[in-house]
């Protein structure tokens, strides 16, 4: 039959063709027979605080890892497949250590992941002792890279990035809209990027001509909003700018929604609701219209789009984490497959020297200085219509900004 | 610095938050009056009942208050059966080691929670949860304004209950002389265990009339946990009265210190007002020698 | 100090301080240390819980006071980690003393002290959130400078010696106040206060004494942690995590024993690893079990593991009859 001859044929030329390799290169023979799969070590906090986050970065990884094989592996150690070996943070640095201790000592190639600063911070940390490769997927607080660790790589952009980022759209936004809005309120917790953010906003907004009446800053968890609210109904701001984990933000957009406050738009930064579908889902009419500076796919990308779709159909939520730590898998893969090898070092200089393109986020090409991706940043979104889209910049852009809001 | 009306409105809003704190804390007096217990797993049980009314709501539609006459019931045979055969035999009679033993049920119920809800947040969304009552510049949730409803009618049933029923009467003999009580043929166990029973009843109830204003997640347990020892210690242990004072009162301390120190710092105006009374007043306002 | 009366600790320490050099394993050391971290701070609990019988529910107060005082010494003043070790455990001290000084003037015991201790974790918690110069609540991050200088260590061999140093010193405080006066008149203060009052004990200074030195040995537990991790955050220092973590490790180890902190730790760390062996999917489920092994704890085993421990101790004896009358 045709099958046969052909995949007869298709053997002998296989054969022929991994002969002459073998003569080229001795090593790779004694891995060619059954190639090795390579051990990637994935770090997520899919228990604690962090789950929710920890459970979309592992999803991630898994397609992730999956992509990579489904590609035919790393080619230059003979189609070895990205095997996962996942770890779970469980939202505190001590497991978080722990956890690397035990996948280093399985052989990883590198770590990716750990979502929050803190675990960040500590596996990172843990795994230079080993030089082990590590990845931050989303941690965004600059001490992650400011510590001169040379096996540390964060793929996506960084806390002080993001605030001058959203600051610069803000001003663009409002600007393109005619400058409908002068008075701003700040509302954010306490932690790093909250506080930052609130610190470098109140410095530099007021150079561009708004006013910032408050700075409202608030715990997490927070029991109650309806003071917060009570403030901003009393000022009556133009904008409203919320930079606060998702409980709380959906406490208080409830609870402005319930006082019948209306701004011109809220922006939020860094926010944990405004770009999750699970609170446009659940609250679809108070989720409306709110823009976020944050880190999201590109949609302009097909194969972001397609892998939406396919987490979508598996009955999965979308979420940025998700494009993430997929396209973090296949930066590694790239490295590894430069690098030609899973030596440590190899690694690492791959990764510093790369200019990786294939990855689903707005970042164009990848440069590392180190260990922060020069190209990363974050885009401006909008809940609209029960969906999220990018609003800003254009060349990422899949939807007009829908701002000011009438009040 | 704030206008009157804001600081007017807070004060009533923090009213209205503390109303549900009192209903919180009612259980918890009761504990503590008759069975001079703290019970530690109040707050991990407030979470497990919350827990409870968003199951039923997402799962069979109810609306969160007509859940009371079904969770009701249901929390206090649970909350019997865990005094009857958990703390009251397994304490050896000592007072720390009913301490540790309601501590780690609320470890255990905690974490029960985790396991089958994961930590996500999760809310409810009636029709009514946006509806509010406009009184003049005031702004008040609807929601909010039937818990403190139902709260003061809780009490107030409670209070007739301890007052005239049967139970009630041996329910405050065996709280005043334990010996005594039991010496007439009250059958002090079984007291105990209806006392505990009716603390996690009141819970079902500030459950309902919390989850529409409110979110819920496993660890929610912890925060309402301090704040309810804050109203039982400030208003009396064992003082219903007190109870519903005091949550009043810590209610508008919380909004207030969240107002002028900023909702960061401001928690701290719970907990200085604990170590305060615990320090200059143990007996709370209307308790009786502690 | 007759020797004697260590030559169980030094055994013991003796065994441990050999461990690292039979394992290869990174993993192991690391879990050990942390378990040794954890075991420091539980003995400052066990001390004033266990042998003292102040419960505390709040002892992370303790714990956090000494971390934060070794960073902030070490980030905000750029002084050496070493002297920063000293000022944290006099830290440490002095807010135990505080706490108890003010509770024993509003004549507070029992589990209204639990709760007091309680609040005031959070209180220190909250400020340390709200502060600027603790670094709020992003924490803070310890430069990493390795050397002996620095009290951090590059080969983590010689930090796991350390902090065995450390807990063999608190073995041996417990062992030496057993033997003592003062550890005779805990004792009768936690058996009945006003009968240890009427003969003539002085309440108040036993009870100062021992929650100065328990608190001292749960901040050094703290500047370990600090050490090790160099990270610092309000929640991980002065979160009830803590509290309950070394409030359990002596339940179930043994309540005012020696050993006790020592064996509950292990048995609760192991636990929770084979915990998550099993059923590492589920969320929660090892702190869940250790919730039902503490209320299994008090239920069967009020005196903890190490009551099934046979000991030559006196008041052993004296429970069993010389003679047995039952058949």
């Amino acid at each position: 039959m045709t099958t046969r001859h052909t995949s007869i044929n298709r053997r002998t030329f296989i054969k022929t063709g991994v002969a002459g390799a073998a003569v080229l290169a001795a090593p790779a023979v004694l891995r060619a027979q059954t190639p090795p799969t390579i051990k990637v070590g994935v770090l997520q906090p899919v228990t604690g605080a962090f789950a929710m986050d920890g459970g979309f970065g592992r999803v991630g990884a898994e397609m992730g890892v999956a992509k990579v094989n489904a590609m035919g592996g790393i080619k230059a150690l003979g189609g070895a497949k990205f095997e996962m070996i996942f770890a779970d943070a469980r939202s505190n640095p001590e497991v978080a250590v722990q956890e690397v201790e035990q996948l280093n000592s399985r052989g990883v190639a590198a770590i990716v992941g750990g979502f929050a600063s803190p675990v960040c911070l500590a596996a990172s940390q843990a795994a230079s002792r080993y030089n082990l490769p590590y990845i931050v997927d989303v941690g965004v607080t600059d001490q992650i890279i400011q510590r001169g660790l040379k096996n540390t790589f964060r793929f996506s952009p960084g806390f002080s990035l993001c605030t001058r980022t959203a600051i610069e759209n803000l001003i663009k936004i409002n600007d393109a809209a005619g400058k409908p809005a002068k008075t701003i309120v700040l509302v954010h917790e306490d932690g790093l990027f909250g506080s930052g953010l609130a610190k470098m906003m109140a410095e530099e907004l007021p150079k561009h001509g708004f006013e910032i009446l408050d700075s409202i800053s608030h715990p997490t968890p927070a029991r109650d909003m309806s003071n917060v609210a009570l403030r901003i109904r009393s000022l009556k701001p133009d904008l409203i700018i919320p930079s606060s984990y998702y409980g709380e933000t959906v406490l208080l957009c409830r609870t402005l929604r319930q006082q019948r406050v209306r701004a011109k738009g809220i922006f939020a930064v860094l926010n944990g609701a405004a770009s999750n579908l699970r609170f446009v889902r659940e609250f679809p009419d108070v989720a409306e219209n709110i823009m976020d500076c944050n880190h999201w796919h590109d949609p302009q990308k097909p194969a972001a789009i397609a892998l939406r779709q396919e987490v979508e159909a598996a009955g999965k939520p979308w979420n940025y984490n998700i494009a993430l730590n997929f396209s973090d898998m296949l930066l590694l893969a790239d490295a590894i497959e430069r690098a030609g090898s899973v030596d440590h070092e190899k690694v690492i200089e791959a990764l510093a020297s790369s200019t990786f393109e294939g990855h689903l986020m707005p970042y164009g090409p990848t440069k590392f200085v180190d260990g922060q991706n020069m190209g990363a940043a974050p885009v401006m979104t909008q809940v609209q219509k029960g969906d999220i889209n990018v609003i800003f910049p254009e060349e990422f852009a899949d939807a007009k900004a829908n701002y000011p809001l009438e009040i | 610095m704030y206008s009157m009306s804001i600081v007017v409105e807070a004060i009533l809003t923090g009213m209205l938050t503390g109303s549900v704190y009192a209903l919180v804390a009612l259980g918890l007096t009761l504990v503590y009056g008759v069975l001079h217990i703290i019970n530690f797993s109040h707050g991990a049980m407030l979470a497990a009942a919350m827990f409870a009314v968003l199951m039923l709501n997402q799962v069979f539609g109810l609306d969160p208050y007509v859940q009371i006459p079904i969770l009701v019931p249901v929390l206090f045979v649970a909350g019997y059966a865990i005094q009857r055969f958990i703390i009251g035999p397994g304490s050896h009679g000592k007072d720390e080691n009913i301490l540790m033993i309601t501590l780690g049920i609320s470890i255990v119920i905690e974490n029960v929670l985790l396991a089958i809800f994961r930590s996500d947040i999760r809310s409810i969304n009636t029709d009514y949860s946006f509806n509010v009552f406009e009184v003049g510049p005031f702004i008040f949730s609807q929601a909010r304004v039937f818990g403190l409803i139902g709260s003061v009618v809780t009490a107030v049933v409670l209070w007739i209950f301890l007052a005239r029923s049967d139970t009630g009467k041996a329910i405050r003999a065996v709280s005043k002389e334990k010996l005594g009580a039991s010496l007439v043929g009250i059958n002090v166990n079984h007291v105990y265990a209806t006392t505990f029973g009716i603390g996690f009843a009141c819970l079902a109830i500030a459950a309902c009339l919390l989850l529409p204003t409110f979110y819920v997640n496993p660890s929610i347990g912890g925060t309402f946990v301090l704040v309810a020892f804050t109203v039982v210690v400030l208003g009396g242990m064992g003082s219903i009265v007190g109870a519903m004072m005091g949550g009043l009162i810590i209610g508008v301390v919380e909004s207030l210190s969240g107002l002028f120190l900023g909702e960061s710092l401001g928690q701290i105006g719970i907990f200085l007002t604990f170590i305060a009374v615990l320090l200059f007043r143990p007996a709370g306002l209307f308790g009786a020698k502690a | 100090m007759k020797l004697k009366n260590y030559l169980s600790i030094i055994v013991v320490v003796a065994l441990l301080a050999i461990l690292p050099m039979m394992l290869q394993s990174n993993v192991v050391l690391n879990f050990l240390i942390y378990i040794l971290i954890v075991t420091l701070g539980a003995q400052g609990w066990n001390l004033l819980g266990g042998m003292a019988g102040q419960n505390s529910f709040g002892h992370a107060a303790f714990f956090g006071a000494g971390a934060y005082a070794i960073s902030m010494w070490q980030i905000n003043l750029g002084l050496s980690a070493w002297s920063g070790f000293v000022v944290a455990i006099a830290v440490g001290a002095l807010v135990g003393w505080i706490v108890r000084f003010l509770s024993f003037r509003a004549g507070l015991r029992g589990s209204y002290f639990a709760l007091v201790t309680l609040a005031f974790a959070e209180v220190l918690r909250v400020l340390a959130n709200s502060a600027q110069f603790t670094g709020g609540a992003s924490g803070r991050l310890l430069p990493i400078e390795t050397g002996v200088q620095h009290l951090q260590f590059a080969d983590r061999t010689y930090f796991y010696w350390f902090a065995l140093a450390m807990v063999a010193i608190g073995l041996v405080i417990v062992r030496w106040i057993s033997l003592t006066r003062f550890g005779a008149h805990m004792i009768a203060v936690r058996e009945n206060e006003d009968a240890a009052r009427a003969l003539g004990i002085d309440v108040l200074r036993t009870k100062l004494r021992a929650i100065t030195i328990s608190a001292a040995m749960t901040a050094v537990s703290g500047c370990l942690y600090v050490q090790y991790f160099l990270y610092i955050d309000p929640t991980l220092v002065f979160g009830p995590k803590i509290s309950i973590e070394v409030l359990l490790a002596s339940m179930v180890g043994g309540l005012g024993t020696v050993f006790g902190p020592l064996v509950g730790t292990t048995a609760l760390h192991v636990l929770g690893e084979a915990a998550k062996l099993f059923a590492g999917e589920i969320p929660g489920i090892d702190l869940a079990v250790y919730g039902c092994v503490l209320i299994a704890a008090i239920c069967f085993l009020p005196r903890g593991l190490l009551s099934l421990w046979p000991t030559r101790s006196a008041s052993k004896k004296a429970q069993q009859p010389a003679v047995e009358t039952q058949p």
